[in-house]
């Protein structure tokens, strides 16, 4: 029993937990994604640099913040810097839209043109970033570093596995469910949620019926943006920050939202979770977890990894290729791809 | 379905085309005057290579409408055939594991070839139910034939080799294995991705970039990954053996340059030549193409699928072979891109941001239009070679005023470099929106 | 002069090709006006112009005397307009209720009531109320779409092919509830395929023909005309 115990601890200290807060991460990405596709009608490749964009407004924020002496010890100072960086994202968004994407909408352009001006939207966005912040990784966590550390736990329960909690963990993950609870009341009880359901639902019933097209487009822009700062932001804190990655993260969020259905909120939360918990849970090295649970002479030889971890994005990649064959629609979609 | 490009205007005359081509090459010589004539050809040979990219690119988005984010990954596989067809064979690790490895291989033919079998035999749940099954058996039982054989490759003689090496082959062998071999992967992932939404390829070439890239990065058995392969076959002579030709002192004597210099710049014009050659050939194939019925009708199918489609064109079909066609000449074009270099480093490989320059390539010189995609790579690689000492420069002079050790003119001058990624976003931004046909547009035909 | 007058009206898609031709149309309170034709006789465009939703060249849109022609859909639904096209009429993943208070998008006072009078209509719309549109079947969603174009207590109710694709039973059946509707005081302007049934309950039947008016006349007149029935009717 004791075994079992402890392989469940050594299993949720070095995959479940992180997997729950990277897929907290991927699922607040996917959503933004999601949204512009249903409202927008277009793959927002820029998606992954508005993330950069808005943890790096968020980084300069907690240096002022820091630099100021304001401090919400034990939590991250990051945390207070967030509403400066959606207010920033959100104007920055809003901005690209106006000079960019509006033009192509107006003229009712192909879905791939758009998805061609957001390839050039990206590069703008990942100058300014790389301009302004540069390329190296920048660490901003403070505060408190765990919630409870692994030796604590082993003191605590007396078992041999210690389960390490890290706060920006539990941050990513609070911060998800508030923001999905907060998405979905807005979605399904508010004038204006509704009107922008309705919307991506049809266009033309939509401006019939007197919704404000312009309105919907700006608050689907505002939410994507303000999901992105909130997604880059806790994904920096658990990790670091490096424009390099956030480039890279553009995979498994499509993959998430694709997994799930694009334009599907409730298919971007499944699939961010889906993506986080097959890359986590593929690339991990079974041994001693398996050491805990089989006798001696049944263990296989070497880590029990099956997939190295440099082949992590392989596995949103498959992900989305066995979705592709198998129900291009997404998980929760009905609409024909 | 609107046309990636406006509709094309009635009669154009050929100067429209040769005119920019004639300020390219003005643009190029200047460059040799002004700063060496070794920066000008490194520039020609690279914009012929970029211009072989995004003609294929422009097969596939400008005749068809099919985007391609994946340049980078179709490059790294023509790259890995330069090593699989042209270096030198490493018989020690042959003999330690090369049974292994093949028999790894044959199993993982086999597996596909049951999956395919079986997929077409069953249905319903038990098809993803035996698929998912003959799959997972399958990958176990190739690794037990990979694992072992890898690591003792992998363990001969690690510092040099350490990896299989490949044929021995003449390496002007292996740009047409490239092709082939991007082209093979383009197939199987067009038939996967092709015929859902556009944006779904996008994404999955996207993926196939990264994943090649990696692929290559960690295999070492079979590319030595980040210890990268030198010294692979060189189709021209070295710099060296230039020298000992008599022409050469001839030359030297009429052009008065020091050796070092005019040897390397043989060397470079020997590759100019042979990449022409190739760079002309694809021209050649796929202007006749375009004016073929095939062409037409590709064209037709680019403006309106639906009607295409009610027409009887079976329009997934027309698509997978553009796509791997088009795929196959980025292959070639990185095979030799590795044959240029004389070296496979798979960390030079960055998935996007090289994807996105051929891109823009393509969109600047005109898509649907060989001449202005061939015409765009030599622009934009022309000004992004040059983009980085002016844009250093511009940087430097425009916060002179600050002061030599302000922080802000610091971190400005040492991220300049972004800059370029910046501009040419902009650009693409700005010839989408107010030229939307590019230097030379799509022609009517 | 009618409730709702739209005078020789021409125009189309495009700047060069004029789909409608001095085309007019009219109806009252309380009355029913029907449109009918053969395919593509323009009369999807037609109503689409009355709506705003087509930039006419010539022709003018008065409804209770006052001109709508230069206001955007929009605000033709603020002025009393309403408008069920004949396809994609319903947001299909919203549910029956969402679609209902969509359609009372302008509305900015309480729209329960109204709720509960299109319910009254349409029974069964209450029993689904919760169901997303999408789920329901092909004559359930046109009362949703019939539903959702009252919501903003129109003055003229414009109907596009409301009948199209549902069992003859149920078609009886809405053209019942539209009865119904004009008896509260609405004026409804109709297009409709099955052209004898719509004449039938017509108070007034206009027949185009490739953009023109050809026959003007109340519906039992043009049922009896030979002509009419000759050309457009089948016999
Ligand atoms: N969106 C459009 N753009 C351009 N032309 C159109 C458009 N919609 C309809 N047309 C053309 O206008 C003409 C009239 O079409 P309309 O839809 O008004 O016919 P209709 O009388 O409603 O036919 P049906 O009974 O089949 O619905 C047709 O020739 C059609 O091709
Ligand atoms: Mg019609």
């Amino acid at each position: 029993m004791e075994d079992f115990l402890n392989a469940f601890v050594l299993l949720s200290n070095f995959a479940l937990v992180p997997a729950l807060a990277y897929g907290s991460q991927l699922a607040l990405g996917a959503l933004g994604v999601t949204l512009v596709f249903a409202v927008l009608r277009f793959s927002n490749f820029a998606h992954g640099e508005t993330m950069a964009f808005g943890t790096m407004i968020a980084i300069f924020g907690t240096w002022g913040l820091q630099a100021a002496g304001v401090s919400i010890d034990p939590l991250p100072t990051a945390l207070l810097a967030i509403p400066l960086a959606i207010v920033v994202t959100i104007g920055w968004v809003l901005i690209t839209d106006k000079l960019v994407y509006r033009f192509y909408r107006e003229k009712k352009s192909d879905e791939v043109i758009l998805l061609i001006v957001s390839i050039g939207v990206m590069f703008v966005t990942a100058g300014v970033v790389r301009f302004a912040i540069g390329v190296d990784d920048q660490v901003f966590t403070d505060g408190e570093r765990f919630v409870f550390s692994a030796r604590e736990f082993r003191t605590y329960t007396g078992l041999r596995e210690g389960l390490a909690l890290r706060t920006t963990q539990v941050i990513s993950v609070v911060a998800a469910v508030i923001c999905v609870i907060a998405l979905f009341i807005f979605l399904n009880r508010t004038r204006t949620g509704k009107a922008m359901r309705a919307y991506a639902d049809n266009e033309d019933l939509a401006t019939l019926s007197g919704i404000d097209a312009g309105k919907v487009v700006l608050v689907a822009w505002s939410l994507a943006a303000a999901l992105a700062v909130l997604a880059g932001t806790l994904y920096g804190l658990d990790k670091s920050f490096k424009p390099f990655v956030y480039q890279q993260i553009l995979l498994p969020i499509f993959a998430a939202a694709i997994v799930g259905g694009l334009g599907s909120p409730v298919g971007a939360i499944v699939g961010g979770y889906i993506i986080a918990f097959a890359e986590v849970l593929v690339t991990y090295a079974y041994i001693r977890f398996l050491r805990y649970l089989l006798p001696q002479e049944w263990l296989p030889e070497g880590l029990a990894q099956l997939v190295g971890t440099e082949y992590k994005f392989a596995v949103s990649f498959v992900i989305l290729v066995v979705t592709l064959i198998i129900r291009p629609t997404g998980i929760f979609n009905k609409k024909p791809a | 379905m609107t046309s990636p490009a406006a509709p094309p205007v009635a009669k154009v005359s050929p100067w429209r085309t040769i005119l920019p081509f004639v300020v390219m090459g003005g643009l190029v010589v200047i460059t040799g005057f002004s700063q060496s004539w070794n920066v000008a050809f490194a520039i020609l040979n690279l914009s012929v290579i970029s211009a072989i990219m995004a003609l294929g690119i422009n097969m596939q988005w400008g005749y068809a409408g099919l985007v391609n984010f994946g340049v980078m990954g179709f490059t790294a596989l023509g790259g890995m055939a330069v090593i699989l067809i042209a270096a030198d064979p490493v018989d020690d690790a042959w003999a330690a594991g090369g049974a292994g490895v093949l028999l790894g291989l044959l199993v993982l033919i086999a597996v596909g070839a049951c999956t395919y079998a079986l997929r077409k035999m069953l249905g319903g749940w038990i098809k993803t139910a035996v698929t998912l099954v003959v799959i997972g058996a399958g990958l176990y039982a190739a690794s037990t034939f990979f694992g072992p054989s890898i690591d003792r490759i992998e363990d001969i003689n690690p510092a040099e080799t350490g990896f299989l090496g490949g044929l021995g082959l003449p390496v002007l062998l292996s740009w047409i294995a490239g092709g082939f071999l991007a082209a093979g992967a383009a197939f199987v992932l067009g038939k996967i991705a092709l015929g859902l939404r556009a944006d779904y390829l996008a994404i999955a070439t996207l993926g196939v970039s990264e994943i090649v890239i990696a692929f290559l990065k960690n295999e070492e058995w079979l590319t030595r990954g980040v210890k990268n392969v030198i010294g692979l076959p060189r189709p021209v002579p070295f710099e060296t053996e230039v020298r000992e030709e008599a022409w050469f002192e001839q030359l030297q004597a009429t052009l008065m340059m020091d050796e070092v210099t005019l040897s390397s710049l043989v060397v470079k014009g020997a590759y100019i030549v042979l990449f022409l050659i190739v760079l002309f050939i694809i021209l050649w194939l796929a202007e006749t193409a375009l004016r073929s019925p095939w062409g037409r009708m590709m064209r037709a199918v680019r403006d309106n699928e639906m009607a295409a489609e009610a027409m009887g064109k079976d329009v997934k079909r027309l698509h997978l072979l553009v796509f791997v066609v088009g795929s196959g000449v980025i292959g070639l074009a990185g095979a030799m891109l590795t044959t240029l270099d004389g070296q496979f480093t798979p960390t030079s490989y960055q998935p996007l941001r090289f994807t996105f320059l051929v891109w823009v390539m393509v969109i600047v010189g005109g898509s649907g239009n060989n001449w202005g995609a061939t015409l765009g790579a030599f622009v934009v690689w022309f000004a992004w070679v040059q983009a980085e000492p002016v844009g250093a420069w511009t940087i430097d002079l425009l916060t002179s005023f600050l002061g030599e050790d302000n922080p802000v003119r610091e971190q400005l001058v040492a991220n300049a470099a972004q800059m370029r990624l910046m501009v040419m976003g902009l650009v693409l931004l700005l010839v989408l929106r107010f030229f939307p046909r590019g230097l030379i547009p799509e022609r009517q035909r | 002069m009618s409730l709702l007058t739209a005078e020789k009206m021409t125009g189309g898609y495009s700047a060069s090709h004029d789909i409608l031709h001095e085309c007019t149309v009219t109806a009252d309170r309380g009355e029913i006006a029907v449109i009918v034709g053969p395919n593509g006789a323009g009369k999807s465009t037609a109503m689409k112009a009355v709506f705003g939703m087509l930039n006419l060249r010539e022709g003018s849109i008065k409804l209770d005397g006052r001109d709508l022609s230069d206001m955007k859909p929009t605000d033709r639904v603020a002025n009393g307009m309403s408008f069920v096209p004949q396809v994609r009429n319903v947001f299909p993943s919203l549910t029956v209720e969402e679609n209902l208070e969509m359609g009372a998008y302008l509305r900015r006072d309480d729209i329960s009531e109204t709720i509960s009078e299109v319910f009254e209509l349409f029974p069964v719309l209450k029993e689904k109320r919760r169901q997303p549109a999408g789920e329901l079947s092909g004559g359930q969603r046109q009362q949703v779409a019939v539903g959702r174009a009252l919501m903003t207590r129109p003055q003229v109710l414009m109907l596009d092919e409301p009948t199209a694709g549902v069992s003859p039973i149920v078609m009886d059946e809405l053209f019942d509830r539209i009865i119904e509707i004009a008896r509260t005081g609405l004026a409804v302007l109709m297009v409709e395929q099955n052209a004898k049934q719509a004449l039938e309950i017509a108070d007034r039947g206009y027949v185009l023909a490739q953009g023109r008016n050809a026959y003007t006349d109340t519906g039992a007149a043009l049922l009896a005309n030979p002509d009419v029935r000759r050309s457009f009717l089948g016999g």
